[in-house]
């Protein structure tokens, strides 16, 4: 498989009232076409900066961002969002509130010719398993169904690579997880590339075929979920993984009415 | 394929994107030519010009300026604070009611409430009628009241219009002041009279210099009332030193000392918006009203309608009576009179739509230059908005010599190619009594779009450009829609100040070009009298859509 999303020693920094506050520091990666890839660490370790940098939001310091051999980013250059071919999935989901679910899936294929717009969005619908709710208001959805919208609407134009950010973190921990393998059957069904990024680790275990684990700017370990978890490169990485663990199956131990302490970990 | 296109097309976008910058720029220098034109005017005039403003004009108007601020102002802080007080603190029947219906004032033009009480607390009118009768006179001579015209008149009349701005804002602090500060006071041995003067104002000071500081504006900017009462002040002044006279330097002089008092107002009120920024932000328990009964309970409601009944019902009332009268006797209006209807709504329609568009241009200027150059825009943003400030008179004469050189270049243009005689391009149109009008109530724009954008999330934004949308279809497609309503009450309360401004129409309009508050101020001077009720109840009855809009959406966001 070829390399899609290459990430070459890129750097982000604000500035801020005290100086120049670096955010991500000389970060590589590469992702491969129709892989799904995801970025897990604790907030403030750089991973959304990341995913805003490929999205085109944030200037670079140094280093290149490529997008099937083509230069999106540099320190001196930056190709507009919209003529990127990427498309997001955002925290909050930014769904119009103004338009209805289908024109909101549509919003992005203007430029296509009517009838093909319809059977597009109509499949997309299909897709997500949303047809039924096609003429509702965003307000008028829970939380996952609004999840559904805002995938279905970055997945319209079919753009080269999807960026999902903390896609689920508005949703209850029930349907988390769900969901989570839901996305992932939707993408690989439709198979798209895609970066995620995320703080929890059960949800990066369900769905990522790519995981790297950051830490204050940079990524410590860039492996497979059997990779991380079986031979972690250094004692953070083991430690984030095994404390995320621990404390998943504590809490669903809790819920379920049993002793945390009974339980055993490998 | 894709880098090519790219970068033509992003060459494109760049060259669209910068003309929103461009627009912000070209309008705030609109915004500021009129201030520095006054400067440039005022410093050309000829030196006996201000030697003889400085001995026979100036020590008269402005001090008769200074005693009306200072009694409004006084009588506006008493009002308001009080009014709002008591709605606050205490329960009594028809409190609800009340609690918006001491907003409606704002309905009434200062010019208007004049002119209604003038006929109505006339001699012969039919208030001292009522009351030489109760008193068994029978002659005017016998009896009557003091002459409303004077210094005394007019503060009392301005105060009881102008007090809203002063309850609103008291009413909004004291409704987010939490309760416990208050028991606070009473348990450590205060009255409830000293709790008031002690707590609950000394903590709504900020809300307090917002409030008078709008009022004094308005007063300053106020020319039919000083004039129907006879009260020389510093707006009345310019206007005759300019129509009267001719003199735009002398007017010019008088519109600077002017300026120098709006200044000092724009000052107050910052220093209290600032200071607001800090007080309000927690919320507690509010305080809860204690019910009053038996004579307290009437006691209040007399004082709490006292200011209603003065400010609007009894001026609305005596309006409407003698409109109802006149169409009665008549059977109609006269075409004089539609056609000055016609002149406003055409007017006022115009002005609404260019202001709200340069809003538009400013704001989305500001907002998508964020990772840019933001200060500079910002600046420009809040030099734009500086109008609102800038009494109709001031104003006017400030734009006169910008208009003047405007024709000049125009009709210079002209000459070089036909031989048409030079004519007064901007000056005989209404464009600018329309600059006057957008820059005027620009802020009003500007303030409204800019919390309507600040509640639209930019992941929105973010969202439709990568879905492939440049920076102006995000607008067109995007925010324009979600701004709707932020357009439409900016576009409301445009139009009804629009509708309503009278000095510098007065000073700029076209020849023969009348508009009702200009019609109504000619009926007044000439004391005729005859529709100006008509217009007049007109004009109150369009003020009370903001008024409506307001007490919905302040008043609750109180509670």
């Amino acid at each position: 498989m070829s390399a899609l999303l290459e990430l070459d020693a890129i750097s982000l920094a604000y500035d801020t009232p005290q100086g120049l506050l670096t955010i991500v520091n000389s970060l590589d990666l590469t992702l491969e076409r129709g892989r799904i890839g995801c970025l897990l660490g604790a907030s403030g370790c750089g991973k959304t900066s990341v995913l805003r940098a490929i999205a085109g939001f944030e200037p670079l310091r140094a280093g290149r961002i490529l997008l099937d051999n083509q230069v999106l980013s540099t320190e001196h250059k930056r190709v507009d969002p919209e003529h990127r071919q990427v498309g997001m999935m955002f925290q909050d989901y930014a769904l119009f509130p103004h338009l209805s679910v289908e024109k909101n899936v549509a919003f992005g294929l203007r430029r296509w010719e009517k009838a093909a717009r319809a059977e597009r969005v109509a499949s997309l619908l299909a897709l997500v398993g949303l047809e039924a709710v096609a003429h509702r208001y965003p307000h008028e959805l829970s939380g996952g169904q609004q999840q559904r919208v805002a995938l279905a609407r970055a997945m319209a134009p079919n753009p080269e690579l999807l960026l999902l950010d903390e896609p689920f973190s508005n949703l209850d921990i029930d349907t988390r997880e769900r969901l989570a393998f839901e996305v992932r059957d939707i993408l690989k069904a439709s198979g798209h590339t895609a970066l995620l990024v995320t703080h929890n680790q059960a949800e990066a275990f369900a769905i990522a075929d790519r995981i790297g684990v950051m830490r204050s700017g940079a990524i410590e370990q860039w492996d497979t979920p059997f990779q991380l978890h079986k031979h972690p490169v250094n004692d953070f990485v083991a430690d984030f993984i095994r404390r995320e663990a621990l404390m998943t199956q504590r809490a669903q131990a809790y819920l379920r009415g049993g002793e945390a302490g009974e339980m055993v970990i490998s | 394929m894709a880098s090519t296109t790219d970068s033509v097309s992003s060459r494109r976008f760049r060259i669209v994107n910068a003309l929103w910058p461009a627009g912000t720029w070209l309008i705030a220098l609109c915004v500021a030519a009129p201030v520095l034109a006054l400067i440039w005017v005022a410093a050309g005039g000829n030196l006996d010009h201000w030697q003889h403003l400085a001995q026979h004009v100036l020590p008269v108007a402005a001090v008769n300026t200074l005693w009306l601020l200072l009694g409004v102002g006084v009588l506006v802080v008493c009002l308001g604070s009080g009014a709002a007080w008591l709605v606050t603190a205490y329960d009594f029947p028809s409190r609800k009611v009340l609690n918006w219906a001491l907003l409606l004032p704002l309905a009434v033009p200062t010019y208007i409430v004049a002119f209604a009480y003038l006929d109505l607390l006339h001699p012969l009118g039919p208030f001292q009628s009522l009351v030489r009768e109760m008193l068994g006179y029978t002659s005017p001579r016998q009896f009557r009241l003091p002459d409303l015209r004077g210094l005394g008149g007019a503060i009392f009349l301005l105060g009881f219009v102008l007090y809203p701005y002063v309850y609103l804002s008291m009413r909004v602090m004291f409704s987010t002041q939490a309760a416990s500060l208050l028991e606070a006071g009473r348990i450590l041995g205060l009255s409830s009279r000293g709790v008031f003067f002690k707590v609950a104002l000394p903590m709504a000071r900020p809300a307090l210099a917002v409030g008078v500081s709008l009022a004094l504006l308005e007063t300053l900017n106020d020319i039919g009332a000083s004039e129907f009462l006879g009260v020389q002040t510093l707006t009345v002044s310019v206007y005759t030193t300019w129509v009267t006279r001719s003199d735009l330097a002398g007017a010019a002089q008088i519109a600077l000392s002017m300026l120098a008092l709006v200044v000092l107002l724009i000052l107050l009120e910052r220093h209290g918006r600032r200071r607001q920024r800090y007080s309000s932000t927690q919320r507690m328990r509010p305080i809860q009203p204690q019910r009053l009964k038996g004579a307290p309970a009437l006691l209040a409601f007399v004082l709490g309608w006292l200011p209603v009944v003065i400010g609007f019902v009894a001026p609305s009332a005596y309006l409407l009576a003698e409109t109802i009268k006149r169409l009665h006797e008549v059977g109609g209006v006269s075409d004089q009179l539609l056609s000055s209807t016609y002149n406003t709504i055409y007017v006022s329609l115009v002005a609404t739509v260019i202001t709200v568009l340069c809003g538009v241009v400013i704001t989305w200027a500001v907002r998508s230059a964020r990772s840019r150059r933001p200060r500079m825009l910002q600046f420009l943003s809040r030099l734009s908005t500086i109008g609102y400030a800038l009494p109709g008179t001031v104003l006017a004469i400030g734009l006169l010599l910008p208009v003047r050189l405007l024709d000049d270049a125009m009709n210079w243009v002209r000459s070089l190619f036909s031989d048409t005689p030079a004519s007064l391009i901007v000056m005989g149109t209404m464009a600018a009594l329309l600059g006057a009008y957008v820059i005027r109530y620009l802020a009003i724009a500007v303030g409204s779009l800019e919390s309507g954008l600040a509640r639209i999330p930019p992941s929105l934004e973010q969202a439709s450009r990568l879905l492939g949308e440049t920076s102006s279809g995000t607008l067109r497609r995007v925010h324009l829609p979600l701004l709707r309503p932020a357009i439409g009450a900016a576009a409301l309360l445009i139009f009804v100040d629009t509708m309503k401004e009278l000095p510098a129409t007065l000073l700029l309009r076209p020849v023969n070009f009348e508009t009702l508050a200009t019609w109504l101020y000619a009926e007044a001077a000439r004391g005729t009298y005859e529709e100006g009720a008509v217009a007049a109840l007109a004009i109150v009855l369009v003020g009370l859509l903001p008024v409506i809009l307001l007490a919905r959406h302040q008043l609750k966001s109180g509670h």
